[in-house]
């Protein structure tokens, strides 16, 4: 039957379809594939969609289609396979070498650039980079958000350790002295100290966000692994001690929520700070820490493309420019980072992020986008991102040799970066 | 101008023998029958033989979702399938986790079935308790019990009370193996019990005297008369829990993720990874046909070796 229930969802490829139909006056619903369910959200998102709904009768639907985050691609593209494929989609950062080079996607060039008052030319080059090919656009970076420290004052307090303001304004903002102060927490509170949310021991492309502190890479721009290079070695090793000698970091298999007050640091996403809106106790957020390397930033991206297979390329690119000028983009910047330079200031963004202060949101927002590195993503990411995972399990336990086992890693992905 | 010979004439205008109207009742209770097994019919040809066909011609396609692209590529996938490094593991871990789960499974389902099939108080309520699990969401059932299993949830936190340390049982590879097979087996172990209750409780007493009668042991009457006269039903339920036992995809997915490395990741759920998550959809097809080939042949088997020991069978 499993063989079977396989076949039945490869099989309703043969039944679906695509195409606009002949009728050029025939009425037109576009849906939009997202993997936020937030309400606010999904209000906004409608709002600026009526908008163009009233400026173009032929449109008599916009549907914003909220999938799982987790599983999201996979869901995203079992419906194209299945063709019930959306006309626009929100792409991870992750997918984006899949998406763009497989020519999923329509070109956007042309059609946000002949969109009266877009100003395409104000979208910040860092931003689009990972979304271009052959010096085509092919999705829009509709989020960019760096990841940051959010810290709990009250935990810290109780344990004695030093608030991040005071650590910054002392020269010790960096990884060894925020894992101490973790340990401490966790000697002192039974709470948790460092948590880097969503990695739990497989989204392991999280732990970019302390990585690149050594000056370490997942792999190359020439596509060579380098799990086993000194610098990742040294990043590895760092952490593994963080976590099975020093305490400061819950183990494998053990869970710990900062926004429910568990932990004293995590580093996530600024958009994450929506969910301290009624917390319990003091916070603080700022910028990742200093690693041996130096200051360094790191951001999450998504993209907003038009599927070549949806049924509406044209209309749905069209309502893309829409959906993304100047006028709206600030609108969605209450939520989303945008990629547009004009937009991108302290200024702006306290408008419309009143749980941020300005200079939280100079320091961690606006320098990260301008100077950070995107997390890692390659062609065949999925492929990757589970072998990698696999061969990663063995560093998750007390003891393991971590020369070996990232050496193991890059015996295990070399051929699948080299494809 | 000949025309039909007059029987040909008879059989086109449907008008039968002369004497004899067309729809006898012989011919009206076929009709019948045809229209009742006709939806079934209908839905199997649709949603499992066609799909079974066309699975079978995906295989022979590189198929790119996303580009859009279908070639055929004959037996590549084939050959790809017969030099996939990472197949043996996966069908070791297929073969453990089947095992384990149909071992346990049946002789666990027996032994409750056994002990419930008295005359004793309280022995509905625990038919309810253990048959509770087969009617809960697998999902949720599953996420519940990912919490127990926790380093530092439920089932170590029991452990803890009796003085015992347990290990991180998602994260090593015996004991993420181990754990997934006893969660499925909590989930099922509640409706083989039910079948074997309603086995049990068909066999005559009357059989059980005459063997005590005659000095026969507890062992004895269990060997030479329950398990010959249950044995149907072992047929019936090991033949579904080995089927089942295949198509693990949920328990997997929720739990382990394929892990610790590659420990758990069974042919269904490298399937689901080659097919959904990598976009390799003409070789997951492959992989899809090995699992039906697998299922068709043990099943098979089965029902062969049914002679040798099924004690109604002629």
């Amino acid at each position: 039957m499993a063989a079977a229930t396989l076949a039945g969802l490869l099989t309703l490829t043969a039944c679906g379809g695509s195409g606009s139909g002949g009728d050029p006056d025939a009425p037109v619903s576009l849906r939009v594939a997202v993997w936020t369910a937030n309400d606010d959200h999904l209000a906004l998102f409608d709002e600026i969609a009526d908008a163009y709904i009233a400026e173009h009768p032929r449109v008599e639907k916009i549907t914003f289609d909220p999938l799982p985050f987790d599983g999201y691609t996979t869901a995203l593209t079992t419906q194209i396979a299945g063709g019930n494929a959306p006309d626009l989609a929100w792409i991870f950062e992750s997918s984006a070498p899949d998406f763009v080079s497989s020519g999923a996607l329509v070109p956007l060039d042309e059609v946000l650039t002949g969109t009266e008052g877009y100003a395409f030319e104000d979208l910040l080059p860092a931003t689009t980079e990972l979304w271009r090919e052959d010096d085509q656009l092919f999705a829009y970076p509709f989020s960019t958000s760096p990841f940051a420290v959010f810290a709990n004052l009250d935990l810290l307090a109780e344990a004695g350790v030093p608030a991040p303001g005071e650590m910054t304004g002392a020269g010790e903002w960096t990884w060894d002295e925020v894992i101490g102060a973790a340990s401490t927490v966790a000697g002192q509170t039974g709470a948790s100290g460092m948590v880097i949310r969503d990695f739990d021991y497989t989204g392991w492309d999280y732990l970019a966000t302390l990585w690149t502190g050594w000056d370490a890479q997942a792999w190359d721009e020439s596509s060579q692994c380098g799990f086993d290079r000194p610098e990742m070695v040294g990043a590895m090793t760092f952490l593994h001690e963080a976590v099975f000698e020093r305490g400061a970091m819950p183990g494998p298999g053990t869970s710990a929520d900062f926004f429910a007050g568990e932990a004293a640091y995590t580093v996530t996403q600024i958009s994450r700070a929506s969910l301290l809106e009624e917390a319990g106790f003091a916070w603080d957020m700022v910028p990742l820490p200093a690693g041996p390397a130096g200051e360094y930033a790191v951001i999450g991206q998504a993209g907003l493309g038009v599927l070549r297979v949806g049924d509406h390329p044209e209309i749905a690119a069209d309502f893309l420019a829409h959906f993304t000028a100047p006028e709206n983009s600030a609108r969605l910047a209450e939520y989303f980072p945008p990629p547009r330079e004009s937009q991108l200031t302290a200024e702006t963004l306290a408008q419309t992020n009143p749980l941020l202060s300005a200079e939280q949101l100079q320091d961690t927002v606006v320098a990260g986008i301008a100077g950070g590195v995107v997390k890692p993503s390659h062609l065949g990411q999925e492929q990757i991102a589970q072998t990698v995972r696999a061969q990663l399990d063995a560093l998750w336990k007390p003891g393991a040799d971590v020369p070996a086992v990232l050496g193991d890693v890059c015996a295990s992905v070399q051929p699948l970066l080299d494809r | 101008m000949s025309g039909p010979a007059p029987k040909e004439r008879r059989r086109a205008d449907c008008s039968g023998p002369p004497g004899r109207p067309f729809w006898t009742g012989r011919r009206r209770e076929a009709l019948a029958g045809y229209l009742f097994v006709a939806p079934q019919l209908i839905g199997s040809a649709v949603f499992v033989l066609l799909p079974l066909i066309l699975v079978f011609w995906y295989s022979l396609h590189e198929w790119n979702v996303l580009a859009g692209s279908f070639e055929f590529t004959g037996t590549d996938n084939y050959d790809q399938l017969l030099n996939d490094p990472s197949l043996p593991g996966v069908l070791t871990a297929t073969a453990v986790f089947s095992v384990g789960l149909v071992l346990l499974n049946l002789s666990l389902a027996l032994w409750l079935a056994l002990m419930l099939n008295r005359r004793l108080a309280g022995t509905t309520f625990f038919r309810t308790v253990f048959f509770s699990p087969v009617v809960v969401s697998l999902v949720a059932w599953t996420i519940v019990w990912r919490f127990l299993l926790q380093e530092n949830g439920g089932v170590n936190g029991l452990l803890d009370v009796f003085g015992m340390t347990g290990p991180n049982w998602l994260r090593g590879e015996f004991t993420a193996m181990l754990s997934v097979i006893v969660v499925q087996v909590f989930k099922n172990v509640g409706l083989n019990m039910v079948l074997f209750l309603a086995a049990l409780q068909g066999v005559p007493r009357e059989l059980y005297e005459a063997a005590t009668m005659d000095g026969a042991g507890r062992w004895t009457r269990f060997v030479r008369i329950t398990v010959p006269m249950i044995s149907p039903t072992i047929l019936l339920t090991s033949i579904i829990t080995v089927v089942g036992s295949l198509q693990v995809f949920a328990q997997i997915d929720v739990l382990t993720s394929g892990g610790p490395g590659t420990s758990t990741t069974v042919l269904v759920y490298y399937l689901y990874q080659q097919a959904f998550q990598f976009h390799h959809f003409g070789y997951g097809a492959t992989l899809s046909v090995l699992l039906f080939a697998i299922v068709f042949v043990l099943t098979f088997v089965q029902w062969q070796l049914r002679k040798k020991w099924v004690f109604h069978e002629q």
